[in-house]
């Protein structure tokens, strides 16, 4: 190791200075010689069936030189997994275009044209005959006997059971109404715990359980749903050069979004140049590119000109998605010392029209996870709604499953007398903590390390706690305080894939990275674990990110908080094999056996002193011996990928090419504990935070500033959630109503606390060797349901039964002695 | 911020109203933002009642630059596709969100809702503008820098004009100052812990640059 350290500091990333001055280029920045301009007709309806396009007046206006409808997309493809499965292609898939939208705002199809406003004009011009069709945008009131369906086979996905050494069957749509007396249950205001249809699970014996508790609740609450709200919308401009695609996008991920590009136009890999240098904003919603991402590339190749597709805020709204509201009942029982003996979960997730996602079934692994029930059983429905459809938002399910829990088990304390810190540490996961469902043999899946009692420790104290929960409740004037603490928790990292890098004869270390440039900065942060091994200062080490034509290697998806992890990993077993590399050039010229020699300070020398030389010797050297010293020869196991990318920058310098085949024992978790205080004004409902603080079990620290970013920013998001943000649709005609900033706002500069402050655990993760850990998930939910504990610390438990939880829910629930807020309806 | 600029010796008195009924007419409506008018003469739109010369000259980044208006050009659809200047961003087009912020005579202003025809013989100063000619930074520039201010940064240049903006009238802010001054403009990242602490940083250096 260098003795200056890198892992653990703040630096300034190599984006920045583009990004201070303007010159930083997102997609939209692009310009291509003779670029056409692309504008898309959307469905005006929820549910509909187009019967003919008419077209003619449009083509015949001067400047346009298009139309793409849904008959010129190609179908989805099978894929083939690098485990050699075959992933069969679901035909109920969201496609680019569309001839029976299912959504108010879905494309049906676009116009090229020399300008935007030639377009927009041709758009105009366009007739479309339409078939009307049912649609829903509740999936609760779609569950009522009578009730309209989403799509025309049914209103509930089914997901038939895998076949061993069969590919995974595709999902089905069936009919599912509630009974009667499910209804009865449903209008007391309480979910219908009836049939249920998603792979449902459980473990140990709840009935034995629910007797040995003291205190039982039931119950009924539903989680919000918002847009992403990218301030870029998903704008993309692609041109075809040589057979080969060139794309503009705004994606989160880099190499990964090629895949997803293939995929959509049945091309090959090797064919297609992504450049993706910045990214405004994803949240989940741009994981791999977004479908409707490839029209401008189809548009191109039919009229031989590049063409850019600009996507409006309202645009963005539908096709932007959104995350799904889940309808959950929680019957939980605890022991009168707080313990909680078992948990009976329901769920029914507001899906979309496209799916079936896996929410239900990732809420319920993590509420387990966090509060260790003995015994727990998860049953749910997947509901298909003619809403935007629903794609990965910081914490999928996972937020969703914590704020079904939190409240329950910030309500079970108070009924209890015990200390909000203390419930949670006397239920939480500690070391190799067991979750969600057991498998065919009967064992549970764990973690590789869990410090979330640390975390709660950590923060109490930093909050000063003790002082602050002795204001629960206290009244001054109209004012009344009350502080929350809530948990949280969510998958941190994969594993197995590349790194990739060069040392040339100049001294310098020219590092490639795959991961996308989102603005987590883990493309370059997880670089610094190979710098420093490496004994290179960073200001020689040069970064080459998002463009694939730049030879870039096989990376993990820059989303699911998975980069940090899976990316250092990476940067650790690259560096590895050229430290190895390094050893034996030095053997060959200096003698000795190569583990005498050590790779430190831009050297490679004999332990202890004595002979050496510098790295840019040895990469000449390396030029010199060829073979796998310079890259002509590469590891086989890495991705075909990363072996293009190595075979041109072959020949170079000393070259660190490696596959990440660390063992891990156990699933990658980050853990969070937040905790909020809050002023509520009984006589108005006006709440302020007031302050608030967020403690992370991360592993080892990579760079304090995009960490604590990361956990302030995330923890935002899910305030939002708590605080006022949500989805409004008109149930009468489908569409809906808050599309925009003003309409569906996000939390300002003004809604956060005066004070806020995060801090970590800081201890190594066991099971990955830089013990380093990703974090952009956990906060969301803690967020969320810190400020939400903190209410009904501030102002009783019998205010809310959904969130947001805003003003006059607080004042009328206040009047009436009972929340008023609307029961198990999304979207209102 | 979204006060129209209206120019005394402006021939016509662009008022919002006017300003939404003419994107309307010229269809743009239908989508959120229509723009650009490479081929202006394809649709061969006539002129309306009291309608303003094309043809003028703006005072961007202290340089005169020419360049051809169309009556309901918007001054961000100007700075970004006439004269190249695409630091200014464009996230919701409406007033919503201050991605496009840029400095009008030293004032804050949304360009996706200004007529750039209302900026004529005015000082305009986007991001491209804040850097020195030998590149040294511009004192918020640098703080941002040195604080790993903001995320994804599609917001920065907005929350940056802002902020030299609101500094020239309130040069030793309070944090809950700065933080007012600059609600105008929406961070989804939400990193308004970084971005007020760049931005008190900011001040910082500014006084003692002056």
């Amino acid at each position: 190791m260098a003795d200056k350290k890198l892992v653990g500091q703040n630096y300034t990333t190599p984006d920045l200075r583009a990004k201070v001055t303007g010159r930083s280029k997102y997609a939209e920045d692009f310009r291509a010689e003779g670029m056409l301009f692309a504008r898309l007709l959307l469905s005006p309806f929820p549910h509909a069936r187009i019967q003919s396009i008419d077209t003619r007046a449009a083509l015949a206006m001067p400047g346009v030189r298009a139309i793409l409808t849904a008959d010129d997309v190609p179908g989805p493809k099978d894929q083939v997994s690098d485990a050699g499965v075959v992933i069969r292609a679901n035909p109920r898939s969201e496609k680019a275009l569309t001839n029976e939208p299912l959504y108010q705002g879905e494309p049906v199809l676009a116009v090229a044209a020399v300008d935007e406003l030639t377009a927009v004009e041709a758009i105009e011009k366009i007739k479309i005959r339409w078939e009307r069709l049912p649609f829903s945008v509740d999936p609760v009131a779609s569950l009522l006997p009578g009730a309209m369906n989403a799509r025309v086979e049914g209103n509930v996905w089914v997901r038939p059971t895998p076949v061993q050494g069969q590919p995974a069957p595709l999902p089905e749509v069936i009919d599912l109404k509630w009974t009667e007396a499910e209804v009865e249950e449903y209008k007391a205001g309480r979910l219908p715990m009836g049939k249920d249809t998603d792979p449902s699970w459980s473990y140990g014996d709840i009935e034995a359980g629910f007797k040995k508790a003291s205190l039982i609740l039931d119950e009924t609450f539903v989680t919000p749903n918002t847009s992403h709200q990218c301030l870029e919308s998903r704008t993309s401009m692609a041109y075809w050069q040589n057979g080969k695609l060139f794309i503009h996008l705004s994606t989160q991920s880099t190499v990964q979004t090629v895949m997803s590009v293939v995929r959509w136009l049945s091309i090959e890999p090797e064919n297609v140049v992504l450049i993706s240098e910045y990214c405004g904003g994803g949240y989940g919603s741009k994981g791999t590119g977004t479908v409707s991402d490839v029209i401008p590339a189809l548009l191109a190749k039919k009229t031989g000109t590049p063409v850019q597709m600009r996507i409006s805020r309202e645009e963005e709204h539908s096709i932007g998605g959104g995350r799904p509201a889940v309808h959950g009942r929680m019957k939980v029982g605890f022991t009168k010392e707080g313990r909680i003996t078992a948990v009976d979960m329901f769920t029914v997730v507001e899906g979309g029209p496209y799916g079936p996602g896996n929410d239900g079934n990732t809420a319920s692994r993590f509420a387990s996870l966090l509060f260790q029930p003995e015994a727990m059983r998860w049953r749910g429905v997947t509901a298909i709604t003619n809403t935007p459809p629903r794609r990965a938002q910081s914490q999928p399910g996972g937020m969703q499953g914590i704020v079904l829990m939190e409240p329950v088990v910030a309500k079970a304390a108070r009924r209890l007398g015990i200390d909000q810190v203390e419930i949670r540490k006397i239920n939480a996961p500690a070391g190799k903590a067991r979750f969600g469902a057991a498998d065919a043999r009967g064992n549970r899946t764990y973690t590789t390390s869990c410090f979330v009692k640390e975390a709660l420790d950590k923060g109490a104290q930093i909050f000063k706690w003790d002082e602050r929960k002795a204001r629960n409740g206290q009244r001054e004037g109209s004012k009344v305080r009350g502080s929350g603490v809530a948990i949280s928790a969510y998958n941190a990292g994969s594993v197995g894939f590349d790194g990739l890098f060069v040392i040339k004869p100049d001294g310098r270390m020219y590092i490639q990275t795959g991961i996308g440039n989102l603005g987590t900065e883990s493309f370059s942060d997880c670089q610094r674990v190979a710098a420093e091994m490496m004994g290179m200062p960073w200001e020689k080490c040069e970064l080459t990110w998002g463009d694939t034509s730049r030879n870039l290697p096989w990376s993990c998806v820059s989303g699911g908080s998975q980069t940090t992890h899976a990316m250092t990993r990476a940067a650790h077993a690259t560096a590895t094999d050229a430290i190895k590399k390094l050893q034996q050039i030095a053997a060959k010229d200096l003698g000795g056996r190569p583990e005498d020699y050590v790779v430190a300070n831009e050297r490679v020398a004999r332990r202890g002193g004595g002979a050496g030389m510098t790295l840019a010797h040895a990469a000449q050297r390396a030029i010199e011996l060829g073979g796998m010293y310079d890259g002509h020869e590469v590891p086989k196991e890495i991705n075909a990928f990363t072996k293009r990318s190595a075979a041109a920058l072959a020949g170079q310098g000393l070259m660190g090419v490696a596959k990440d085949a660390y063992p891990r024992d156990g699933a990658s978790v980050s853990f969070v504990a937040a905790f909020a205080e809050v002023e509520a004004d009984v006589e108005t409902g006006v709440y302020r935070i007031l302050d608030y603080l967020c403690v992370a079990d991360v592993g080892t620290v990579i760079h304090p500033a995009s960490l604590g970013g990361q956990v302030l920013g995330r923890s935002i998001l899910g305030i939002g959630h708590a605080i006022g943000q949500r989805w409004v649709y008109d149930q009468q005609y489908g569409v809906a109503l808050a599309r925009r900033f003003y309409q569906n706002k996000p939390p300002s500069i003004l809604d956060v606390p005066a004070h806020m402050d995060w801090a970590a655990v800081e201890l190594p993760d066991p099971e990955t060797p830089v013990g380093a850990r990703g974090i952009g998930e956990p906060p969301v939910a803690a967020g969320c349901c810190a400020v939400l504990n903190a209410i009904s610390a501030a102002v009783g438990d019998e205010v809310f039964v959904r969130a947001p939880v805003t003003l006059d829910h607080i004042v009328t629930a206040l009047e009436m002695g009972r929340p008023t807020q609307a029961r198990l309806t999304a979207n209102v | 911020m979204t006060v129209q600029e209206q120019t005394p010796q402006e021939p016509s008195h662009v008022s919002r109203r006017t300003f939404i009924k003419v994107v309307i007419a010229s269809g743009a409506a239908v989508s959120a933002s229509a723009y650009l008018f490479r081929g202006p003469t394809l649709l061969g739109q006539g002129s309306l009642p009291g309608a303003v010369e094309r043809l003028m000259t703006l005072n961007v980044n202290g340089q005169m630059r020419r360049v051809d208006v169309m009556k309901q050009e918007t001054l961000a659809m100007t700075l970004r596709y006439k004269l190249g200047l695409t630091g200014t961003k464009l996230g919701c087009d409406r007033s919503e969100c201050g991605a496009c912020t840029v400095l009008i005579d030293d004032v804050p202003h949304y360009s996706c809702s200004i007529l750039t025809h209302t900026v004529r013989a005015k000082k305009i100063l986007t991001i491209e503008g804040l850097e020195t000619a030998n590149g040294t930074l511009h004192p918020v520039q640098q703080a941002v820098v040195d604080e790993q201010g903001f995320q994804c940064a599609f917001c920065m240049s907005g929350f940056i004009m802002a902020t030299v903006g609101f500094l020239k009238t309130n040069p030793d802010p309070t944090r809950a100052e700065l933080a007012h001054g600059i609600s105008g403009n929406l961070c989804r990242c939400m990193d308004y812990d970084k971005i007020l602490r760049s931005m008190m940083r900011a001040a910082q250096y500014m006084q003692r640059t002056t």
